[in-house]
């Protein structure tokens, strides 16, 4: 089993690890990072239960190896949280019930981020688009459309 | 039912607020607590070898190369594991005829279905154990596959069980009336359809999964479990496992969806805990989305064959039907895969006073994928049935569909009463949820858009459906034929010497907001801030003994539990806060976490103090006050065998005859599931389900090759609904409480998924009459539809 040591700033902190060179990121965010907030759902770039951040864009973290991210700054969800970059989506989907299980809801928000971040408007329509990267088996996708529309109408108010 | 009167109408009630859940917070973080979650000490890791084929006989396997790989710890075949386990049969008494084959963790002599288990290797990683799984060597030779359910019961099928002598494993007749003579009355025009509802399956996003744990010094399992049910599981593992009861713990933290496909025992999950106990160290298995697709049960997969004679002044006098439903090789453990079958015979035309019925259902084994209970078991394809015919013969008789259901739905004041397939009913509320369906969505606006339209070439359709869920089972769904599923639930209220309250309950969250009512009930009952509950749900160890969240039934009974927990634990409190303050019980009255002057809602002592007083200075109590400080109640329906809800829904759709793509451009939902204890969830559910419905109704189907392959078992290959193609959904309620419990309320979970599909259907035959078709087969894919329009 061909091994790898590499270097990642996860969530602020170095996380140094010799990963088999098989290891996908999210794996390698679970296993070695001890990260059990991005969640696996189908290991193959469609579900989006596992998307994070990597060097300022969204990824998804099964379709890349660890040894890939060598030397890349990463963020998960628990990064996002403690960072209060979430604070915001995080009272919203709360307010809103934009989660049941809670499966999906960590790549949701770092969808949403991506969204949000990159300026995107409270166009019901074009949110629906961006997040269809995202599956949610539970809720219905409205209430999670509503809250990304709140978090951004309350930036832009005056 | 009588109970407390001032629960409701309390000042500090949280029952019927959309309290938000306290558990979102933690999941909102990344805090989640799922079983691939956990990580502990010495653990190992599951794999399998999975038949390729649909029917084979195994006839040898090498596992020489598996056990000598890399990291592996220990390798079982079917034979060595069958003689650890004791086999299991899908029956249940009450069930009369259905008959089922003993079946294995993994596989013996013969492999029924493409990605049934052979063999499990643990190994140190799940990699490793995937790379030596890769090394197992089996013999096979293929038998003749029965796939197709059309055909399993034909004389020449390949007979799966061959000491049954056939594919049948249960049929079922129902004849009410006399439907030939109904349907020979002069003036009644019969509509007949062929119905064809594909297989589909839940896709949890958080697959299966388990950890298992044995400690061979006390004997004892712990298994951490992805489901609805852990005192089901305990006995099975129990039974299965030859452990005692008392030495099984299962255990369900955050559990990522389960939607019934959760409540079953899957051969791999139990082959883990074996393990567990053979290594002495946790193992871990979760299935990846292949594993998913290929064995999680899978659900519908109907043929009906069904007539409805109306008159032409709309009397809707009866439905003749034959339903045919392919459940896998095997009857699923324990809940049987003939409910699904049941429940159509028990709920088709159970909104409508027709006097003729007769249902024909047969269940029969196929080499595919189990089939068994997911969402709203059942409800789907007989409300498609029923409210699909009805508004084929509104076509027929030229009336509108509302009108004809408004002229056959039960009156609402006509309960109690029977449904014409002999369900007992009350509490229903069809014609007013149809009105204010009508008014919600601006029926006649809508119709009139319709026709503008369509004389511009946009065909858009209006669908409608009435409809019962059945929610609150009560002993005579499981427990009456032998299940170990228990009908009752229990809950524990028990005040901390802080002031807090801390509750446990046998039933489970899955993200319905289950632990959040719970706190809601506690809080608003009792009288505390509902910060200061904490809940504990889903760990065998330590919450009452119950069922668990399934059946629509977690709110209505679990509810009702925790209702009576906290009103008793109240009266408790306000005993022995007489006593200390020298007052009356009927005097006083908890409110904002302390005991307050019912008159006036003067504090008179905080709950603090009076826990306090008798958890460390009891001798500041009278000697023969011996309070608790603790109560626990259990629940189950006892005059209704299931407590029934209704609900009217309805779906705009616009079908591109071009393409053959439906496009859904609003859905509405009027549910009735009584008194609703938190609006925000209820809503959310309606929805979710109604989404689910509408994976059913247009994108998702498990598709087989005629040998038994199953062809599109990834996330991209088999269609999930996702944002962008999903409706606005409007949700709103009538307020029936059911008269069973004094909490009133009925299910929501399943309503959505159960009327969605029909909904659908009629919205797309509406859109599709201008053009002369009619389609009769889900989902209604593209192709499909283009079919029917002859353009392909």
């Amino acid at each position: 089993m061909k091994t790898k040591d590499i270097s990642v700033i996860v969530n602020g902190e170095e996380v140094r690890a010799s990963v088999p060179v098989r290891r996908n990121l999210v794996d390698f965010l679970r296993t070695d990072a001890g990260l059990t907030g991005s969640h696996v759902g189908c290991e193959h770039g469609v579900c989006g239960a596992c998307t994070v951040e990597v060097n300022g864009a969204t990824v998804r973290g099964c379709l890349m190896l660890a040894v890939q991210a060598d030397g890349a700054t990463v963020t998960t969800v628990e990064g996002f949280a403690a960072s209060g970059r979430s604070a915001a989506l995080a009272a919203a989907f709360t307010r809103r019930n934009a989660l049941q299980c809670g499966f999906c809801t960590p790549g949701m928000l770092a969808s949403a981020l991506g969204y949000i971040d990159r300026g995107g408007t409270a166009d019901r329509a074009a949110i629906r688009e961006h997040i269809s990267g995202n599956y949610c088996r539970c809720t219905g996708y409205q209430s999670i459309v509503e809250a990304i529309c709140d978090v951004i109408e309350e930036r832009t108010a005056p | 039912m009588t109970g407390p009167a001032t629960i409701f109408d309390r000042p500090n009630r949280y029952i019927g607020q959309p309290t938000p859940r306290a558990d979102a917070a933690r999941l909102l973080a990344g805090r989640g607590r799922f079983v691939d979650d956990i990580q502990l000490p010495r653990m190992v890791h599951a794999a399998f070898h999975r038949s390729p084929h649909a029917h084979a006989r195994i006839v040898s396997v090498d596992v020489t190369a598996a056990r000598a790989a890399s990291g592996v710890l220990g390798v079982w075949t079917g034979a060595e594991m069958a003689a650890l386990v004791t086999p299991y049969v899908g029956v249940l008494t009450h069930m009369a005829g259905l008959r089922s084959a003993p079946q294995h963790p993994l596989a013996v002599d013969v492999a029924r279905w493409q990605g049934e288990p052979l063999v499990m290797i643990v190994a140190r990683s799940r990699a490793e154990a995937e790379d030596a799984a890769e090394l197992v060597e089996v013999d096979y030779e293929e038998l003749p596959p029965a796939c197709d359910a059309t055909t399993a019961l034909a004389k020449d099928a390949a007979v799966i069980h061959a000491d049954f002598g056939s594919n049948l494993a249960w049929e079922r007749k129902v004849d009410v009336g006399d439907i030939d003579a109904a349907f020979a009355q002069p003036g009644v025009q019969i509509v007949e359809r062929e119905f064809r509802f594909g297989r589909h399956t839940g896709v949890t996003l958080e697959s299966r999964g388990t950890v298992c744990e044995f400690d061979p010094s006390e004997g004892c399992l712990t298994m951490h479990y992805s489901g609805q049910a852990p005192h089901m599981m305990q006995v099975i593992l129990s039974r299965l496992m030859s452990l005692p009861e008392e030495n099984v713990r299962v255990i369900s933290n955050d559990v990522g969806g389960s939607f019934g496909i959760k409540i079953h025992t899957y051969g791999d999950e139990l082959a883990a805990a074996v393990a567990a106990r053979a290594l002495g160290r946790p193992v871990k298995f979760v299935a990846d989305r292949m594993e998913s697709f290929l064995t999680d049960i899978h659900a519908r997969d109907h043929v009906v064959k069904a007539r409805m004679g109306v008159t032409a002044s709309g009397t809707i006098v009866g439905i003749d039907m034959h339903d045919l439903t392919g459940i896998g090789p095997f009857s699923m453990y324990p809940r049987t895969s003939a409910i699904e079958c049941n429940q159509v015979l028990n709920l088709t035309g159970a909104p409508y006073t027709m006097q003729h019925y007769r249902a024909h259902g047969q269940v029969v084994f196929q080499n595919k994928n189990l089939m068994c209970q997911y969402r709203a078991v059942g409800h789907p394809i007989a409300m498609a049935v029923a409210d699909g015919l009805l508004e084929d013969a509104a076509r027929v008789i030229g009336m509108d569909p509302v009108e004809l259901r408004r002229r056959n739905l039960m009156a609402d004041d006509s309960y109690p009463r029977s449904s014409t397939a002999g369900m007992k009913l009350d509490d229903l509320s069809h014609q007013a949820a149809l009105k204010k369906l009508c008014e919600i969505m601006d029926y006649d606006g809508l119709r009139a858009e319709q026709a503008r339209l369509r004389e511009q070439g946009i065909f858009r359709g209006i669908g409608f459906v009435s409809m019962v869920e059945v929610t609150n089972p009560s002993p005579m769904f499981y427990g009456i034929g032998g299940a170990p599923i228990a009908s009752q639930d229990g809950a524990t209220v028990r005040l901390d010497a802080g002031g807090a309250l801390h509750v446990s309950s046998s039933i489970t969250e899955q993200g319905q907001g289950t632990n959040g009512i719970l706190a809601q009930i506690a809080a608003g009952v009792f009288g505390v801030d509902i910060d200061r509950v904490k809940v504990t749900t889903g760990d065998t160890g330590t919450v009452p003994y119950g069922g668990g969240t399934w059946a629509s039934r977690g709110a209505g009974i679990g509810g009702e539990a925790m209702l009576l927990a906290a009103q008793a634990l109240k009266e408790q409190v306000l005993d022995v806060a007489a006593v200390m303050l020298q007052s009356e019980p009927g005097l006083l009255d908890i409110r904002g976490g302390a005991v307050v002057d019912a008159a006036t809602g003067a504090e008179r002592m905080g709950l603090a103090d009076l826990a306090r007083t008798v958890y460390y200075r009891g001798n500041e109590l009278p000697s023969d006050l011996k309070p608790e400080l603790i109560a626990t109640r259990h629940y189950r329906v006892t005059d209704f065998p299931f407590v029934f809800t209704n609900g009217a829904m309805a779906a705009h759709v616009e079908v591109d005859p071009e393409t053959g793509f439906v496009k859904v451009l609003h859905f509405w939902a009027v549910e009735d599931c009584g008194r609703v204890i938190n609006p925000m969830l209820v809503d959310e559910q309606v929805r979710g389900g109604v989404v689910q419905g509408i994976g059913g109704a247009l994108y998702e189907e498990c598709l087989y090759s005629d040998d038994g392959q199953l062809l599109n078992a990834t996330m991209a290959d088999y269609m999930v609904p996702m944002a962008a193609e999903m409706p606005e959904i409007t949700v709103a309620h009538i307020e029936t409480p059911t008269k069973t419990s004094f909490l009133g309320a009925k299910g929501a979970g399943e309503a959505g998924t159960g009327g969605a599909p029909a909904a659908i259907l009629n919205a797309v035959n509406d859109a599709l009459q201008p053009m002369g078709a009619t389609i009769w087969q889900m989902p209604m894919t593209p192709e499909r539809i283009l079919k029917v329009l002859g353009k392909v």
